[in-house]
């Protein structure tokens, strides 16, 4: 096993004790705690009034501008700036694979900038 | 099916999760009138401090609520929320009414609107009388509610007996199913 993936056994020893403390905690309360279920109990929780249509609901399609200037902006950064801090580790193939992961972008930005998204009001 | 549900919690248990629960009880609030101020300081403020007793009156919902103080008015309409809160807690639960139009309507006896008793809709554990009671006065009941968690007997009281408490006297065990009044005194 590489010293790489040694590393990552420490995340799945965690998880590890994460799932058993949980479990031990959870079947502990099973085994003891009342169950008494009802119709009001397993209402969804609305303050005490009658909840409304379902919690599965279509959001407005023209949002996805928003969705986009995200993944322009923000998303960009996230996965550019690790990669700066170690850009020559990974030579011309990371400069590659960056460029065109910022060339699928500038797609967005340009399409962006048509629709006069950038534009402030 | 739990051992609570069976009926059946050894006496050491029973015990440590008496302990438990009257120490960390989290307390579900509904101030539906001006009693709301009072607990407000008694919950709330550095003077009453109430966490120093065990409470946390933070939960966000009743699901994850022990005690439910209901403070102030209850109308008719809005009896029906209170109800169903009241049903959405997980067992077990306990209820402090607070205030007399909590207890039995208070000044609007005789309204046509208000709720003459939140005992109408849900069982009360403990009575806070006063009008409105003082900060000091919810933490009695606070208290008192929990010393009778520490002797309540849970497998008996699922077995819907008329003894709960883990004090053998028949007296002070059927005592311990009627609920108490902060500063004594009958019910009626």
């Amino acid at each position: 096993m590489s010293l790489f993936l040694r590393d990552y056994l420490t995340v799945v020893w965690f998880g590890l004790a994460a799932i058993l403390v949980a479990g031990l905690l959870l079947g502990v309360a099973a085994a003891v705690r009342p169950s008494r279920p009802g119709k009001e109990k397993l209402t969804a929780y609305e303050s005490g009034v009658d909840p409304v249509g379902m919690s599965w609901s279509q959001s407005q399609i023209r949002y996805y501008v928003f969705a986009l200037l995200f993944v322009i902006f923000d998303v960009e950064a996230v996965f550019i700036f690790p990669w700066a801090t170690a850009m020559e580790r990974y030579g011309w193939f990371g400069l590659i694979a960056m460029l065109i992961f910022i060339v699928l972008l500038l797609d967005g930005l340009v399409y962006a900038w048509k629709r006069g998204l950038l534009r402030w009001v | 099916m739990g051992l609570v549900d069976r009926g059946r919690m050894p006496a050491p248990l029973t015990k440590l999760f008496n302990m438990g629960r009257s120490y960390s009880m989290w307390v579900y609030q509904w101030g539906l009138a001006c009693c709301a101020i009072e607990m407000g300081a008694a919950f709330g403020s550095p003077r009453y401090d109430v966490m120093r007793l065990g409470v946390i009156p933070l939960p966000a919902s009743p699901r994850q609520a022990d005690l439910v103080v209901v403070s102030g008015t209850v109308t008719d309409k809005m009896a029906p929320a209170v109800k169903r809160l009241y049903e959405q807690m997980p067992e077990p639960k306990y209820v402090i009414s607070m205030g007399s139009c909590a207890n039995c309507g208070g000044p609007y006896w005789d309204s046509y609107s208000v709720t003459k008793g939140v005992d109408q809709i849900i069982p009360v554990d403990v009575y806070v009388p006063g009008c409105p009671p003082r900060p000091e006065a919810l933490l009695e009941g606070i208290v008192l509610l929990q010393q009778r968690i520490k002797n309540e007997d849970m497998a008996a009281k699922w077995r819907n007996e008329e003894f709960t408490s883990l004090q053998m006297t028949a007296e002070r065990g059927r005592l311990a199913r009627e609920p108490l009044v902060v500063g004594g005194g009958p019910i009626e």
